[in-house]
């Protein structure tokens, strides 16, 4: 089996991911950009599983999503609780990590 | 006995100075007094005991108290010598600086510091003692600094008031100046024995190791440290400044301890100085110089304290022409004679200023003469003495050494000598006359001046009429007693009988000269500085000395150091350190730049740095793409 569009796929998506999280500034769209690049990783942990026949990649895999579906929830209710304190989702707003001046 | 002649006074000016400290506020006349004349009184008696020893012939004693360095073979040990030099030294410091102990006791009595003042006084003389004891030139060199610290000390012992503060810091400044001369010469001859030992013993002995341009160098650079401590030409104008002090410690200064310091240097080693006869004619002719310009300005001062301070130059002047031509004896003697009548002088002085509520000026005074009857006296015998009229004291060490240098040929120091000889008595009794016989107005009523005051000066009245009978010429029938126990290596010059007769009547009608002088100008009226003619202008203005010193020497160094703080300093070594501050500066803006809180920056920097890594790995690792 050719395993190139798979990889090619990864790298895609995992792009996809990264340039989402530079270039938008919703944090809903940050959040999907993650959630994106995470995919991309399962996508690859499967992959490689198929192809070195190990299943301990689909087993990581398999796990991962359960960790992801936990952290989404972590995510939304961070989401939830900066829109409560500064009434945006504009991730350019919340620059308290800015330098003192 | 020698240790504990050094050690006790070091000793009892601890202890009172721990009790000082302990409390300041009580007064604790009887300890202070007991402890600070009696560890002076205990050392007199040990050293007088020293003398009679030395004198039955014992030869020279050595004692040692510890070793303070051991360098390999090279040791220098706290060791003490008492040769014949140094026991005539002690005795007559000892003496005199328990008189003037004695005296400050009265002088001081109601002053706030007295524990104080006692601590300060008894480390002068233990210091003084552990100079003239000293066995090696590094002990004599730690007891030479102390002197200079104690004087410090009691010259700044006012020292509510700044101007006295500097007067102080002006000594110890001065004396610095010398003391690097002294310094070096000490390392020079270390460095030139190559190791063969640091005892006065040893470096007599080796002396014939170093060349005639070395040992020239060593006598030029030693005698630099006598004219500091000795107060000579050029760094002598410290020694009226220290009139600051309370005139105990002027008695102090200028009678047993401190000037004496640089002639006993001198004569400790006349061993080297008698194969360098040109240095010792330099140092004869600045002691000629010293004599005479001291004596000028004398003539023109109108503070009892300065007059005095500027004769002691002078005197020393005396003392250096006599060691410089070799005459050692002859100098230790005056240093002997003078010890006596300047101590009277000053403490007479103090006696007056007391009397007089703190005047100074001799001409604020008068017609003293009926009403302290006992200073007058005294201070009459102590003129006569400095002024040499025979048989005092002052006239057999001053003819001895202007013999001296009339025999040697030096027939223009011999002038300046008799010179100045002939000035000396004029300033001296116009001091003399001036306070105890001019006419003044309106009497003030004179404060009692304590017993503990006025007998010392009998003492030293009866030591400075009889002293110089210790010394009497051959020419008049004496035995040069103190010049044959001292054994100094003294250059001798024979001069016919006559001749000599001849130089002491012109002395001593040289004396009467400048008596006469003084007595018509002085006795009938007051006859103050006035400064119409340029010249009292100039010397009663002490030659403008300290204002050509301040001119060439300190106004220099104070703009150099203002170019060095204005210009040096913040344009080139701060410019510097502000150029790094600058790049920081710098750096730090384009670094917060970065640091903007904006999360999908920190993800980019993220990327870079990964990318960055990975490209690193795929470098190293030779991955082919």
């Amino acid at each position: 089996m050719n395993t190139d569009p798979f990889f090619l796929l990864v790298t895609l998506l995992f792009s996809i991911g990264l340039v989402g999280i530079i270039s938008r500034r919703n944090l809903f769209v940050v959040y999907m950009s993650i959630e994106l690049m995470l995919s991309s990783i399962n996508l690859l942990l499967a992959t490689l599983s198929k192809v070195l026949g190990d299943a301990s990649g689909s087993v990581m895999a398999l796990l991962l999503i359960a960790v992801i579906a936990a952290e989404a929830t972590l995510f939304l209710a961070i989401i939830i609780h900066l829109y409560k304190t500064k009434n945006s989702l504009d991730s350019d707003n919340f620059i308290d990590l800015k330098e003192i001046k | 006995m020698l240790n504990i002649i050094v050690i006790s006074p070091f000793i009892s000016a601890l202890l009172i100075a721990l009790v000082y400290l302990f409390n300041t506020d009580v007064k604790r006349y009887f300890f202070y007094t007991f402890m600070g004349v009696g560890s002076i009184f205990i050392i007199t008696i040990l050293s007088l005991l020293t003398l009679y020893e030395t004198i039955n012939g014992s030869g020279t004693i050595h004692t040692a108290l510890f070793t303070w360095l051991s360098l390999g073979s090279f040791k220098i040990e706290l060791a003490f010598m008492a040769d014949r030099l140094s026991v005539v030294m002690i005795s007559f410091i000892t003496f005199i600086g328990l008189l003037i102990h004695i005296y400050a006791a009265g002088y001081m009595k109601d002053e706030e510091g007295y524990g104080k003042f006692f601590a300060y006084f008894n480390l002068f003389m233990g210091s003084m003692l552990l100079l003239v004891l000293a066995d090696n030139p590094i002990i004599m060199f730690i007891g030479w600094e102390l002197v200079g610290l104690s004087s410090y000390l009691l010259i700044g012992f006012y020292h509510q008031d700044a101007a006295n503060i500097k007067a102080a810091n002006k000594a110890f400044i001065l004396n610095r100046v010398g003391d690097f001369g002294f310094i070096i010469a000490l390392s020079l001859l270390f460095i030139a024995l190559e190791g063969h030992g640091f005892t006065f013993d040893e470096i007599k002995a080796n002396i014939s190791l170093l060349d005639h341009s070395m040992l020239s160098l060593i006598g030029l650079l030693l005698f630099v440290g006598a004219m500091g401590k000795s107060a000579q030409i050029p760094l002598y104008v410290w020694l009226p400044d220290a009139m600051a002090g309370p005139t105990p410690v002027s008695a102090l200064i200028h009678a047993a301890t401190m000037v004496t310091a640089g002639v006993y240097m001198v004569a400790r080693f006349s061993f080297l100085y008698i194969q360098i006869p040109d240095i010792g004619l330099f140092i004869a002719s600045i002691g000629a110089a010293s004599a005479l310009f001291a004596a000028i300005i004398a003539s023109y001062q109108s503070d009892i304290k300065k007059i005095l301070a500027y004769s002691t130059m002078s005197q020393l002047g005396y003392m250096f022409i006599a060691v410089g031509l070799g005459a050692y004896s002859s100098g230790i003697f005056h240093v002997f004679t003078h010890a006596f009548f300047k101590a009277l002088l000053f403490m007479g002085a103090g006696a007056i200023i007391i009397a007089m509520h703190h005047e100074q000026n001799i001409f604020k005074m008068g017609a003293l003469r009926g009403r302290m009857k006992l200073v007058y006296i005294t201070m009459l015998i102590a003129t006569l003495a400095i002024s040499g009229i025979p048989p005092f004291a002052g006239f057999f060490s001053k003819d001895a050494i202007l013999v001296t240098a009339f025999a040697g040929e030096h027939y223009l120091i011999w002038t300046i000598g008799s010179l100045t000889a002939a000035m000396t008595s004029f300033y001296m009794f116009r001091l003399l006359f001036t306070v105890f016989h001019s006419p003044v107005e309106g009497r003030r009523a004179l404060r009692n001046v304590p017993k503990s005051m006025t007998y010392p000066l009998v003492i030293l009245a009866f030591g400075s009429a009889t002293a110089g009978f210790l010394g009497v010429n051959e020419a008049y029938g004496g035995k040069m007693l103190i010049n044959n126990f001292l054994s100094l290596p003294d250059t001798l010059h024979k001069l016919p009988h006559s001749t000599e007769y001849m130089i002491g009547a012109l002395n001593v009608s040289l004396g009467f000269v400048g008596m006469l002088f003084a007595y018509k100008m002085f006795a009938f009226s007051k006859h103050e500085p006035t400064e119409e003619l340029l010249f009292t202008r100039v010397a009663s203005n002490k030659f403008y000395i300290d204002e050509i010193y301040e001119f060439l020497i300190i106004k220099p160094l104070v703009n150099m150091s203002h170019f060095i703080a204005k210009v040096i300093d913040p344009k080139i070594f701060d410019g510097f350190i502000n150029l790094n501050v600058w790049f920081y500066l710098t750096a730090s803006k384009l670094f917060t730049r970065l640091q903007n809180g904006k999360v999908r920056y920190y993800a980019l920097y993220i990327l870079a740095g990964v990318s960055g890594m990975s490209l690193f790995l795929i470098y190293k690792l030779g991955v082919a793409l």
